[in-house]
């Protein structure tokens, strides 16, 4: 089984970082293997920032994503550079908060900042609410490994914040 | 006991020098070998070792330099341009015999080139980019998990031989994070000491002078200018030059065949890739999809000095492939080993080689 995750959306929502979770998650929780790279050029710097994520079963030969089969855009400008190519069976989770576009491919709507910013008051988390619906939605890691791999990575003091934003995300990405 | 780890290439080659005794680090911050120097300053100091950030690349290299004599286990990191700021120094370093390790993550060159894409321009410079002859060890790690092992190496290889090392990393290698099994201890070879009464540049059976340790009460000259057994300078005898400069290459071209460090897949196949570094993991997934026995593979983790040996070992070759992201510079010295067609594979702009390139190729080359 291998998944290939593309994330993106604008510089500081935590693209990265989003994908750095993933990929803990599914290396040191699921007892899988992963690679995680991003772009690094000037443009991750305020523009649309990308990063992409592979699990496998097995090793990871060719480390670069070819087609991704899962993305995670959080941004109209991510969308537009990094996630218009999705074609069918490719499914799209998108922050529906910011994008207005919607793939040819199957789309998950996720209202990720809005409740984010009406629920929990804090649209930071957004990005974690995300993962939640992914790992609602797609199951590309467990739930379990991802709460661990989000303790691991958020600053002190942000933990309960957090797992609250995955809790918010697990149900959102669960909805029809 | 080992641990998992999901770490960086450039984090898992600062957690490698930390392993092996890495007790100094100067340099200065380049893209994309500056998580090294990140990491380094962030953990050496709470360990009891320095971490200098210097004025540029050539104070750099000095700094590490001045701390191997003081017998620290020192590493600079660096990319393309702050290579080629080291390179008189890189030079000196080898004429006097200093164990030190250079990690070079590459980038797209020539000149500041391309900061954040990867490229292997650098293998013909580092090793023959200072002025006279001279040899050096290069290693090219192809996964995280080598970025680890093969640094914990280069400061061992170093010590041994008493020369310059580098790690020739690459951007895509430098920056993508992946597993890594990190070991609770790492291998440590030490420099054998000068025995007192020796001479300090009188080297043994092995080309390799014993090292004087810093204050032990060894008087020892250092310099740059031709030297003989004692330090003392000699800049104008030539037998004593040539015979100084040739231990010195000989010292790491002899033992090519000890330090081979090299995997042999397939090696009854009639076509064989060569690759070192990044392009590793393009030609692994080749040999994964075709599942053909008749391609071969011969994987280099130390390019320099080159293992000839290692070509001999695909009796049935009729041709060798060699994919490089740069314009075909280990092909040109695979040329010279064999009399077979080298067939070159390059790639520049920053992209790693796509399986379909490589495939591409073999159907060009039936």
């Amino acid at each position: 089984m291998r998944n290939e995750v593309r994330f993106s959306g604008f510089g500081g929502q935590g693209i990265i970082l989003s994908a750095v979770i993933v990929g803990r998650a599914a290396v040191i929780y699921d007892n899988k293997y992963a690679v995680q790279t991003q772009v690094y050029g000037p443009e991750a710097r305020g523009g649309a920032s990308m990063s992409q994520v592979i699990i496998d079963d097995d090793p990871i030969l060719y480390p670069k994503v070819a087609t991704p089969d899962i993305y995670l855009i959080m941004s109209q400008e991510g969308f537009e550079k990094y996630g218009a190519v999705a074609e069918d069976p490719s499914v799209m989770l998108i922050d529906s908060t910011l994008v207005h576009s919607r793939p040819k491919c199957r789309c998950i709507e996720i209202p990720a900042t809005r409740e984010a910013k009406l629920t929990l008051k804090k649209d930071i988390v957004a990005n974690i609410v995300m993962l939640g619906a992914l790992v609602a939605a797609t199951h590309v890691v467990s739930e379990e490994s991802l709460r661990k791999a989000i303790l691991d990575s958020v600053p002190k003091g942000t933990e309960d914040l957090n797992l609250k934003a995955m809790q918010l995300g697990l149900q959102l990405g669960k909805q029809p | 006991m080992t641990r998992t780890e999901f770490w960086q290439g450039n984090t898992a080659c600062a957690e490698g020098a930390l392993a092996a005794g890495c007790n100094f680090f100067g340099g200065y911050p380049i893209t994309p070998s500056t998580e090294v120097a990140e990491h380094m300053a962030a953990k050496l100091p709470k360990r009891g070792g320095v971490f200098i950030q210097m004025e540029d690349e050539i104070a750099g290299i000095a700094s590490i330099i001045g701390a191997a004599w003081t017998g620290a286990r020192a590493m600079t990191a660096t990319s393309g341009p702050g290579l080629s700021l080291m390179m008189e120094n890189i030079g000196f370093a080898a004429m006097t015999e200093t164990p030190c390790v250079v990690i070079n993550v590459q980038r797209g060159g020539p000149s500041t080139g391309q900061p954040t894409m990867s490229a292997q321009g650098d293998m013909m410079q580092v090793r023959f980019g200072s002025q006279g002859d001279y040899a050096i060890i290069a290693l090219c790690p192809a996964t995280v998990q080598e970025m680890f092992e093969l640094t914990v190496k280069a400061f061992n290889l170093a010590d041994k031989y008493r020369v310059p090392v580098f790690l020739m990393a690459d951007e895509t290698i430098g920056h993508m994070r992946e597993k890594v099994i990190v070991p609770d201890t790492v291998e440590r070879v030490n420099r054998k000491p000068l025995v007192p009464g020796t001479l300090p540049f009188k080297a043994d059976a092995d080309l390799v002078p014993g090292f004087p340790q810093f204050g032990k009460g060894h008087h020892v000259h250092v310099t740059g200018l031709t030297h003989d057994e004692r330090g003392y300078p000699a800049a104008t005898n030539p037998k004593l030059h040539a015979n100084l400069v040739q231990r010195l290459v000989d010292k790491i071209e002899n033992a090519r065949n000890d330090m081979a460090d090299y995997d042999v897949i397939n090696p009854g196949a009639s076509r064989v890739f060569i690759a070192y570094g990044a392009p590793v993991r393009t030609v692994q997934q080749v040999m994964y999809d075709l599942n053909d026995t008749d391609i071969g593979f011969l994987r280099l983790r130390m390019v320099w000095p080159f293992p000839e040996k290692a070509l001999a070992e695909f009796k049935n070759a009729k041709a060798f492939f060699i994919p490089e992201m740069n314009l075909g510079q280990m092909a040109r010295e695979i040329e010279r080993h064999i009399k077979l067609p080298v067939i070159s594979i390059p790639k520049i702009g920053g992209e790693l080689h796509t399986p379909a390139d490589l495939i591409s190729t073999l159907e060009a080359h039936p």
